[in-house]
């Protein structure tokens, strides 16, 4: 197990090099020149020259891209050429609220898309299966901005019962959070209906039966631990799709989180923030599969003993 | 022939536990209802054994799960009779009722010990939650552990905080009788309870089953297709066909002097251990009169077609992060064996004992170390494409009829492959040796343009055959080739392997489980175990005066169908 977690902890560490790389030479391969945009229209060439060589952009990419990785091993994100402060505590003061809608929005989705998933499962066929699957065929083709703007419209500004935007309270995560989980759940009730009932045709679910448990018994201590383990692996390879539906509803909803933040900094091509929100959105990826990797585990002996 | 009639049951028998009486089941098709069970009668008498046999598709499995209120809602219903369990009848029971009796009062085990126990639960949680559910809470771990120590597992305590991957087959099917038995029911129903477990692990779990019976003053219904396994445990036997029951009997005059036709060929079909005592070679067989033209001379040689040397295998650990290998796990080691022309050298051995691996590799297919010629050229080594004229000489014929069929490709199609990629004939002449083919195998050439699932289990053999004798071969490899088909279709696709090689003088090497099967198709014979080869030499030194111990306790473990024979579960 230890064995295990080493070897992954060597292998994220890899791939976030390997992110930051591509992510550094995508960025300065832009044709926007972010000394340009900095030094305003009616700057001079010199202007523009000296800036550039203040942000060190006139050096050459190799060895920008050693300096950023020398200051990153240090914890050090580089400075903001719009903000003019530096990138590391800039994210870090948005990070909670961007992990409590991403805790708040894999929850939502989770508990929705389980319970509809077992539940078509359960009623395979029927009224209520094929009312879950179009119900989640819709969720999972609706674009996020459409959802949250629907959300928008009949809860806060029609209904009233939610704020329209902003943060702080436990009202103010529920439309958010529904705009995630609402999408994730159409894919997560997909899965769990199709392992589940997979699970039931399973001869221990025989066994369980001919054993005299009853239905709930069954379903939810037999089946439901053996079906849910695709969900928790589709959980890390889900996440950098929830990540970019993070940045939508953080804009939708002015929620101050990195997703509002990388926004900004897109618009101003300010390098360092989108660096550093991208790499942070990629450390959350890999922490992100990691998690469901070991959580499977102490779910399934099979994997535990490797 | 004059038929004595059976003496009718005395009126001082005791009233039966489970009665069946007049039980007809329905399936919902696509095209109405169409009848699975007619007409099923039968009566389970206190502390007997009452084996339902027949082939696959007979019924005895959908009587079982009505019996057990299981038959699937959506397809199966129980149309008409009664299914009575202390006088009580359990058809139309509702759900909450029966559950109470199921695990309760009738216990069951399944087929496949390998998947019925649920595998994120450990033994301790899966054998205490049936005592929880019928008889409180209290004590529960106690009986769990109790019950381990009754079915005889090693080490009951340690095997409570276990979960059913860390334990083996035999191991697990003793934990599904023990929660089977947990509660005490009065009936236990075993569905072939040991089909899927080696022979030697066979003979411990009907022992054990006996003796629980006597223990426990279970009734037990035993479904089994195994006549071997009626012999041995039966005290009354009702043989299935096609959803009746054809007979009904006690087991000495059953076996002794069957009253139906079905009974008779059923019996007649089952290889018997030791039939070919005596003689040194496979029975012989009448060729069909359809002559097919053979490229060399008929009889057995002196050819080697297949010798291997020192051969072992091993499969590699994965690699590590750094691609390292981990520690390779050695399949096959050591083995070394020889096959002329025209022979059959049966490979026999338990699950594990790398007999499959040793087929393949001797085809080439998987990487080995050590010597094979095959049909004179040393393969090691050799590329793909020096390969492939060898691959002409030798084909292979595995277990599953269904699955190594491709369902889109016509029967025709599937057995012209192998011509097509080697580039034999046109398209005209190709035609023509289908049509041979399939008529050589006793099919009929039209059959051609059909499609694999319009044939039956034991059709779709024949075309496998009939696929590999394409390329007129010099050795076939049949890797456990009956072991999933029907015992009657069984000695029919066995009779026609010893046609073939008699008119054609093929070399098999038969890989099979089965010791009577081996004993009915080989010359000569090897014994596996662990990798290695225990015993090598003729059919008859084998069979007649093993040396080594594991030959004879194999020999030993075959359950015999002749119940005036049974060795398996009272010996020791």
């Amino acid at each position: 197990m230890l064995a295990l977690l080493a070897k992954r902890l060597v292998q994220s560490a890899l791939i976030l090099l390997g992110v930051a790389a591509i992510t550094f030479v995508l960025l300065y391969a832009l044709p926007a020149d972010p000394a340009v945009l900095l030094a305003g229209r009616s700057a001079t060439a010199q202007t523009v020259a000296n800036i550039r060589h203040q942000l060190g952009l006139d050096q050459p990419l190799l060895v920008q891209f050693w300096h950023y990785l020398g200051n990153l091993l240090q914890g050090d994100l580089g400075r903001s050429f719009t903000q003019k402060t530096d990138v590391a505590p800039l994210i870090l003061a948005r990070l909670p609220a961007t992990l409590t809608l991403m805790a708040a929005g894999i929850a939502m989705e989770l508990v929705i898309g389980v319970s509809l998933g077992i539940l078509a499962a359960l009623r395979r066929g029927g009224l209520v299966d094929r009312l879950v699957m179009s119900l989640s065929f819709v969720g999972v083709s609706t674009p996020q901005f459409l959802v949250a703007l629907l959300l928008l419209y009949v809860f806060a500004a029609t209904l009233g019962w939610f704020p329209m935007s902003g943060y702080g309270t436990a009202a103010h995560i529920v439309l958010p959070a529904a705009t995630l989980g609402i999408l994730g759940a159409g894919w997560y009730a997909r899965i769990v209906r199709s392992s589940m009932i997979d699970v039931l045709n399973q001869d221990y679910v025989r066994t369980a039966r001919a054993k005299g448990l009853s239905r709930r018994r069954i379903v939810l201590r037999h089946a439901l631990p053996n079906a849910i383990l695709p969900a928790i692996a589709m959980i890390g390879i889900d996440i950098g799709q929830f990540m970019s539906g993070v940045v939508v509803v953080e804009a939708v909803y002015g929620w101050p989180g990195i997703g509002q933040l990388a926004w900004q900094a897109i618009q101003q091509v300010d390098i360092p923030i989108i660096m550093g929100v991208t790499l942070v959105s990629a450390a959350a990826i890999v922490i992100g599969n990691l998690v469901a990797d070991l959580t499977a585990p102490l779910i399934d002996p099979r994997i535990r003993a490797g | 022939m004059t038929l004595t009639p059976r003496p009718t049951p005395a009126l001082a028998l005791p009233a039966p536990v489970l009665e069946v009486a007049h039980l007809t089941v329905d399936a919902r098709t696509p095209a109405g209802l169409s009848r699975v069970l007619e007409d099923v009668s039968f009566a389970l008498r206190p502390g007997e054994t009452l084996c339902l046999a027949g082939e696959s598709g007979s019924g005895k499995s959908v009587t079982s799960l009505a019996i057990m209120g299981l038959l699937p809602k959506a397809s199966l219903r129980v149309t008409g009779g009664a299914i009575r369990l202390d006088g009580r009848d359990l058809v139309g029971l509702p759900e909450r009722a029966m559950r109470r009796l199921r695990g309760g009062e009738i216990g069951m085990i399944f087929q496949e010990p390998m998947t019925s126990l649920n595998p994120v639960m450990t033994i301790r949680d899966q054998l205490t939650e049936a005592i929880r559910v019928h008889q409180g809470a209290e004590d529960a771990l106690a009986r769990a552990r109790a019950m381990l120590e009754a079915v005889h597992i090693s080490d009951p305590a340690r095997r409570l905080g276990q979960y059913p991957h860390e334990l083996s087959g035999g191991m697990r099917q003793r934990v599904m009788i023990a929660m089977a038995l947990s509660c005490r029911p009065k009936v236990l129903i075993a569905d072939e309870p040991t089909t899927a477990l080696d022979v030697t692990v066979q003979a411990q779990i009907l022992k054990l089953m006996r003796e629980l019976k006597g223990e426990f003053g279970t009734s037990i219904i035993l479904i089994t297709h195994d006549m071997g396994v009626v012999a041995e445990m039966a005290d009354r036997v009702a043989v299935m066909k096609a959803g009746r029951i054809v007979e009904q009997a006690d087991v000495v005059p059953l076996f002794t002097a069957p009253r139906e036709a079905y009974t008779r060929e059923l019996l007649a079909a089952v290889p018997r251990l030791g039939a070919r005592a005596g003689t040194d070679g496979p029975p012989r067989v009448t060729p069909l009169p359809t002559r097919f033209e053979t490229g060399g001379e008929n009889e057995a040689g002196e050819e080697t077609v297949l010798s291997v040397h020192n051969l072992s295998v091993s499969y590699g650990g994965a690699r590590n992060l750094f691609g390292r290998r981990g520690e390779a796990q050695r399949a096959v080691e050591g083995v070394s064996f020889a096959l002329k022309r025209g022979r059959t050298l049966g490979l026999v051995g338990e699950s594990g004992s790398g007999k499959s691996t040793t087929g393949k590799a001797a085809l080439g297919l998987i990487p080995f170390t050590g010597e094979v010629v095959l049909d004179g050229t040393a393969i090691a080594g050799l590329s793909p494409r020096a390969m492939r004229p060898l691959r002409r000489a030798a084909q292979m014929i595995f277990q599953d009829p269904y699955a190594s069929l491709d369902p889109r490709m016509s029967v025709g199609a599937a057995i012209a492959e192998p011509l097509v990629i080697h580039g034999i004939g046109n398209r005209a002449e190709r035609r023509e040796r289908v049509a041979a083919l399939l008529r050589r195998v006793g099919l009929t050439a039209d059959h051609a343009t059909r499609y694999p699932h319009e044939f039956s289990g034991g059709q779709r053999q024949r075309i496998c055959i009939a696929r590999a004798l394409a390329l007129e071969p010099k050795l076939i490899v049949a890797d456990e080739s009956v072991a999933a088909l029907d015992v009657s279709v069984r000695a029919r696709v066995l009779d026609l392997m010893l046609e073939l090689q008699e008119t054609m003088g093929l070399a098999y090497l038969f890989i099979s489980h089965d010791m009577a099967v081996i004993e009915k198709m080989s010359h000569e014979v090897a014994v596996m175990r662990a990798g290695r080869l225990v015993e090598y030499g003729t059919r008859r030194a084998i069979f007649e005066a093993p040396h080594e111990a594991y030959t004879r306790e194999l020999i030993a473990a075959v359950p015999m169908p002749d119940p005036t024979r049974r060795h398996l579960a009272e010996a020791g």
